[in-house]
């Protein structure tokens, strides 16, 4: 579909060529001097490296130094209680590298010591457990790639454009393959009584983080995660164990899990009625709003991702995703949604994930407005921010999923815009 | 396949673990635990413990939290949810208070204590009288304004059928204008941005 010898790309092509006039699209120039890059000794060629022994546990390239979460100061009173943001657009597909994983805290990191790690299942079970550590790796394990969206990601941005990259604008969210134990064993391990409807999962950080989740979420799918990507999990991304909670909103990926309580109401604590509601324009409030939204960006170009090479052929990319299944389908627009266009996926889709896309085409060095539309499993078409406006007013805060669009310009650099 | 059930992993939890870990308060009162607080004493609690950051009255040091008076914002432009505002459960507030303040020291306050401040708070917000005792007893009578206006998430009725359509794909807009420019606001960190390193 995006191949550049497509019939409707050519269309495109022969479109814009008619109102642009005389693009033609050329190879470089050629090199009047020959290339030093090539034509001299370079040091590792000559001189012998670092040896096996000198990286342990290795680390990116000098030169990626600049591939590092980010945090907003002023978006929040205290560091401790606050978010970082994954750098999506250095990255591609759809794995994001542990060390990148954006974080969300709300009394800092906890520093746990798997040897005292206790988990607990209590309440309206048949008999309250404590698991060890390695009483949970006994368990049969399953792996599962998900995303993990922070409910507030594009949040800053429901009364119009406001900070200049995707990193900021869409970075509250990694994707990383979790290994652990279906909640639903350690449930029946206790024996859930008939009257449970619902569990609060605790952490055991200074925040007591707690959320309630139904019970029917908890026996379906959830995990009780040791491992992303393979290896333990990162302190701040919850270690040794963290409630994973697929397609449903970050907040209740409870970290460093500690206690799972089964009860027959749910408890209405603090992240689920101050935080986590979300305020409509008649001054009620949406409460219980778990799943994400189907929703995308384009990663590469972006305000943080300049096209760096001038008109020709070149590769747009960017990731879509949704809480409610797959992503079959992404269109892009150049136009800013005059025209749209099937971009094409590439990668593995994998229920409740990041899914990669992207369009192949010949930029004719002309402004652009740059948008991505995601289309999920069921049917359901990212909205555009507008429309989701008609419906929540600007003050809900959370789970805004509207379309983003870049205004790129002749010179290749792109910014967050709203338009018409 | 793998075995499913009965492992006969873990132990029992004893009463004294059980207690230990489970704080938790609902809105029915499950969980409070004996003791009571007025709202004097509540006062003189949170001068010394919650005023540096919440202010004297509630109203928020700088960018930490306010937790007191917004009523009637909720559906203007600027809402300012508050406790007595926008929170629609007592239970909350006690159980948030005991479990997670003051920040920095956690579960430091007897249940005497979260009782005392969080009468003073209901005090702030013009929810009780200045001499009001919460107690387990008489949490029930204690009933917070904007309790009603919460209801369940209704995005499968409002959302997800509108926004199943199928999409236009030609010749969906007449023309496009820039309604709004993040570079006019200037808010990026250093470095974030405009592909800075």
């Amino acid at each position: 579909m995006t191949d550049t010898r497509d019939p409707s790309r050519r269309g495109f092509l022969t479109g814009a060529l008619a109102i642009g006039g005389g693009f033609v699209a050329a190879r470089a120039g050629a090199e009047t001097a020959p290339d030093p890059a090539i034509t001299e000794l370079q040091p590792w060629q000559q001189y012998l490296g670092e040896g096996v022994d000198a990286r342990p546990y290795g680390f990116p390239s000098e030169h990626e130094a600049h591939v590092v979460r980010r945090n907003v100061p002023w978006l929040t009173a205290d560091a401790t209680s606050s978010v970082n943001f994954t750098p999506l657009h250095e990255l591609d597909g759809i794995i994001t590298p542990n060390g990148l994983c954006f974080e969300r805290h709300h009394g800092g990191i906890a520093e746990l010591d798997p040897g005292s790690y206790r988990l607990m299942i209590n309440g309206l079970v048949d008999s309250p457990l404590v698991f060890t550590m390695q009483d949970l790796l006994r368990f049969p394990r399953e792996n599962r790639v998900h995303f993990l969206e922070c409910a507030a990601n594009s949040g800053m941005e429901w009364r119009g454009a406001q900070l200049n990259g995707c990193q900021f604008t869409h970075g509250m969210i990694h994707n990383v393959m979790y290994t652990g134990v279906p909640l639903r064993l350690l449930l029946e391990e206790a024996g859930v009584r008939t009257s449970a409807a619902w569990i609060l999962a605790e952490g055991a950080d200074a925040s007591g983080m707690t959320r309630s989740i139904p019970l029917e979420k908890a026996l379906d799918d959830c995990l009780v995660a040791f491992k992303m990507n393979g290896e333990a999990l990162r302190p701040e991304q919850g270690y040794p164990v963290r409630l994973v909670v697929p397609g449903w909103e970050g907040n209740m990926w409870v970290k460093w899990l500690r206690r799972i309580e089964v009860g027959d109401q749910p408890w209405h604590h603090r992240e689920e009625t101050s935080k986590y509601t979300d305020l409509l324009p008649d001054g009620r409030a949406r409460r219980f709003t778990w799943e994400m939204d189907a929703k995308s960006v384009i990663t590469s170009p972006s305000p943080q991702a300049p096209i760096p090479h001038g008109p020709g052929p070149m590769v747009l990319t960017g990731l879509a995703w949704s809480g409610r299944g797959t992503i079959p389908r992404v269109d892009v627009t150049l136009d800013g949604g005059v025209t749209w266009t099937e971009a094409r996926m590439s990668g593995p889709s994998f229920d409740k994930s990041l899914h990669r896309f992207y369009h192949d085409f010949v930029w004719d060095g002309r402004p652009m407005l740059l948008q991505s539309r995601a289309h999920d499993s069921t049917g359901y078409v990212q909205p555009t921010k507008d429309a989701l406006r008609e419906i929540r007013g600007e003050n809900s805060i959370y789970h805004n999923n509207g379309i983003q669009t870049w205004a790129v310009n002749e010179s290749g650099v792109a910014e967050n815009v709203e338009i018409s | 396949p793998s075995r499913e059930g009965d492992f006969g992993l873990g132990r029992a939890a004893l009463p004294e673990e059980v207690a230990a870990w489970d704080i938790d308060i609902r809105p029915d009162g499950q969980g409070l635990p004996e003791g009571s607080g007025d709202v004097w004493t509540g006062e003189e609690l949170f001068v010394e413990q919650c005023a540096m950051c919440h202010g004297d009255f509630g109203e928020g040091a700088g960018r930490w939290p306010q937790l007191a008076m917004g009523q009637g914002t909720l559906e203007g432009p600027d809402p300012v949810k508050t406790v007595g505002s926008y929170w629609p459960y007592l239970s909350t507030v006690w159980d948030y208070v005991h479990r997670a303040m003051p920040f920095g020291n956690a579960q430091s306050l007897s249940p005497d204590e979260v009782y005392a401040i969080t009468a003073y708070i209901l005090y702030l917000n013009e929810v009780v009288e200045d001499d009001f005792v919460l107690s387990r007893e008489s949490f029930a009578e204690v009933t917070m304004p904007n309790e009603d206006n919460f209801y369940m998430d209704d995005r499968p009725e409002v959302e997800l059928a509108r926004f199943s359509e199928a999409p236009c794909m030609e010749a969906c807009k007449d023309g496009v204008e820039i309604t709004m420019h993040a570079r006019v606001l200037d808010v990026t960190p250093e470095g974030g941005g405009d592909g800075g390193g």
